[in-house]
């Protein structure tokens, strides 16, 4: 208390040594982490499994658990999009944030009030979708990559009907190009609808004022990258609500 | 004076040790700061901190602990690669010397990947903590984009790494994870308008990645030399970046 009392006299000097405080600080969190790391390596030995053999796939062939969550998207994505396109996009979205986020509070200190939305989101794409989804092809995915529960035995004869069909088939088109335009419309109306919930969102969560000194690329790139963002699991849901495969198919590319 | 005493004097008087040592150790506020400007491991941190910058509960301590991982992965690596040949041949039989033969070779191997494993798990927790707390606000936007690249080198080296055993789990996760740079748009054979490009199994995107068209020897010596000197490298170069940013900017915290 008196100690606060004295904190609050002295506003502009509240810097310690950093040695000793911090170096103390660190030499003592190594020390621990070293050890801890020293018997984690001598009670778990590191996986070493038969010689490489190209002529024999195992199933299921999962890649390094960090990259789980880019091969659960590829049930959902084609490999162009789930493994190169949203990865990138992933990588520059986590770039611009300090450049689309101007909010000036929060800054070096814990606070949820002030920063809500900010921490919201974030809390969606890396809680949320990224390690869920890494939970799930960790754990929950077997041979054919077919869904099974952890303790469950892995049978690797299940067969799971694809009753999948495109969105266009399902509505209702047969013809090529109708299904083509149809698609096209429906993605951007997705777009359009999305960007204008997130502006009326926006504006009325932060206002006005704070629109206007948002500017409009920040807002654009910030809108399209949520979009993007919520594309997984708007995919996701038409998958495992209404069996659909894909929204989008040409000769070139399928979404 | 006792002749202990005297010894102690003439040694840290003398020529040789104040070459070395250039002040002493009592715990004078000028020596406290001595401590880091005069030493050149420590003067990563700036002389003096802010009070809560030090506290765990605001660090985590997960910036730190990365890098601790990254060098214990090093110093352990080091060790691995003197019994280690990046040969289709040798790779696999030499784990299983190192394994079964080597001295702490077991030992390294488990400290080398469940290292490599905490990192990648503390890298993305400082994240997390960097956002929580804001701390990539101005000034240190750019610090935050370095940091980013930094998350990316560090699933790069543990991929790259994970080849290295040349067994089954090895070739197959690679593989997997490959594959999808053969779905690169324009880049890669099966991707969206390679025929445009020209992109075809020998020539696109993966056959870059692997030194050729199919997982092979060649694989094997490119994700090695990757792993062990050119994303170290890299990463080094940009962890120098990182930390003196930090340094110059100190460690963010409320305004005074």
């Amino acid at each position: 208390m008196a100690e606060a009392a004295r904190e609050k006299k002295l506003p502009v000097d509240d810097k310690i040594h950093t040695w000793p405080h911090l170096v103390r600080m660190e030499f003592l969190v190594t020390l621990f982490v070293l050890v801890a790391l020293t018997l984690w390596a001598l009670t778990v030995d590191a996986p070493l499994e038969d010689p490489a053999n190209p002529t024999r796939t195992p199933n299921p062939s999962k890649a390094p658990w960090y990259f789980l969550g880019l091969q659960e998207m590829l049930v959902y994505f084609d490999p162009w999009n789930a493994g190169v396109v949203l990865p990138s996009l992933i990588i520059v979205g986590l770039m611009v944030i300090p450049y689309i986020d101007i909010n000036p509070k929060g800054n070096g200190y814990y606070c949820f009030k002030d920063r809500k939305w900010e921490i919201l989101t974030f809390f969606l794409g890396f809680h949320i979708l990224w390690i869920t989804m890494i939970m799930i092809g960790t754990f929950f995915r077997g041979p054919g990559w077919n869904l099974f529960w952890p303790w469950q035995k892995w049978d690797p004869h299940k067969v799971v009907a694809l009753t999948n069909v495109d969105l266009p088939y399902l509505v209702g088109f047969r013809d090529y190009w109708w299904s083509a335009a149809f698609s096209l419309v429906m993605i951007g109306i997705y777009f359009v609808v999305t960007i204008v919930l997130f502006y009326l969102f926006v504006l009325k969560v932060k206002g006005k004022a704070f629109l206007e000194r948002w500017g409009m690329v920040r807002f654009s790139i910030t809108a399209v990258l949520i979009t993007l963002m919520l594309s997984l699991p708007t995919k996701m849901a038409l998958r495992l609500l209404f069996n659909v495969k894909y929204i989008l198919v040409t000769p070139w590319i399928n979404v | 004076m006792s002749l202990l005493d005297q010894i102690k004097k003439d040694i840290v008087e003398s020529h040789v040790w104040k070459s070395i040592f250039r002040h002493g150790y009592e715990d004078t506020p000028r020596n406290r700061v001595m401590m880091v400007t005069s030493n050149v491991f420590l003067h990563l941190h700036p002389a003096k901190v802010r009070r809560h910058a030090v506290r765990m509960r605001f660090t985590w301590c997960m910036g730190g602990l990365t890098f601790l991982m990254f060098l214990v992965t090093v110093v352990t690596g080091i060790y691995l690669m003197f019994y280690y040949r990046p040969v289709a041949e040798y790779a696999y039989a030499d784990m299983k010397y190192l394994d079964n033969d080597m001295p702490f070779g077991m030992l390294m191997r488990n400290m080398h990947r469940w290292a490599a494993h905490a990192m990648i798990v503390f890298v993305w927790l400082h994240m997390f903590r960097v956002f929580l707390t804001g701390s990539y606000k101005p000034p240190r936007e750019f610090n935050w984009v370095v940091g980013v690249l930094l998350l990316v080198l560090t699933l790069l080296l543990s991929f790259t790494g994970y080849l290295l055993p040349w067994d089954q789990l090895a070739i197959w996760a690679v593989t997997v994870g490959s594959n999808m740079a053969r779905a690169t748009p324009l880049l890669g054979y099966e991707g969206p308008f390679a025929d445009f490009v020209g992109a075809n199994p020998i020539y696109d995107a993966r056959a870059f990645l692997f030194g050729g068209g199919e997982i092979g020897p060649h694989t094997l010596l490119r994700f090695y030399i990757l792993h062990c000197i050119f994303i170290p490298f890299v990463a080094s170069v940009l962890m120098a970046v990182h930390f003196w940013r930090i340094r110059r900017d100190g460690f963010s915290g409320p305004s005074l």
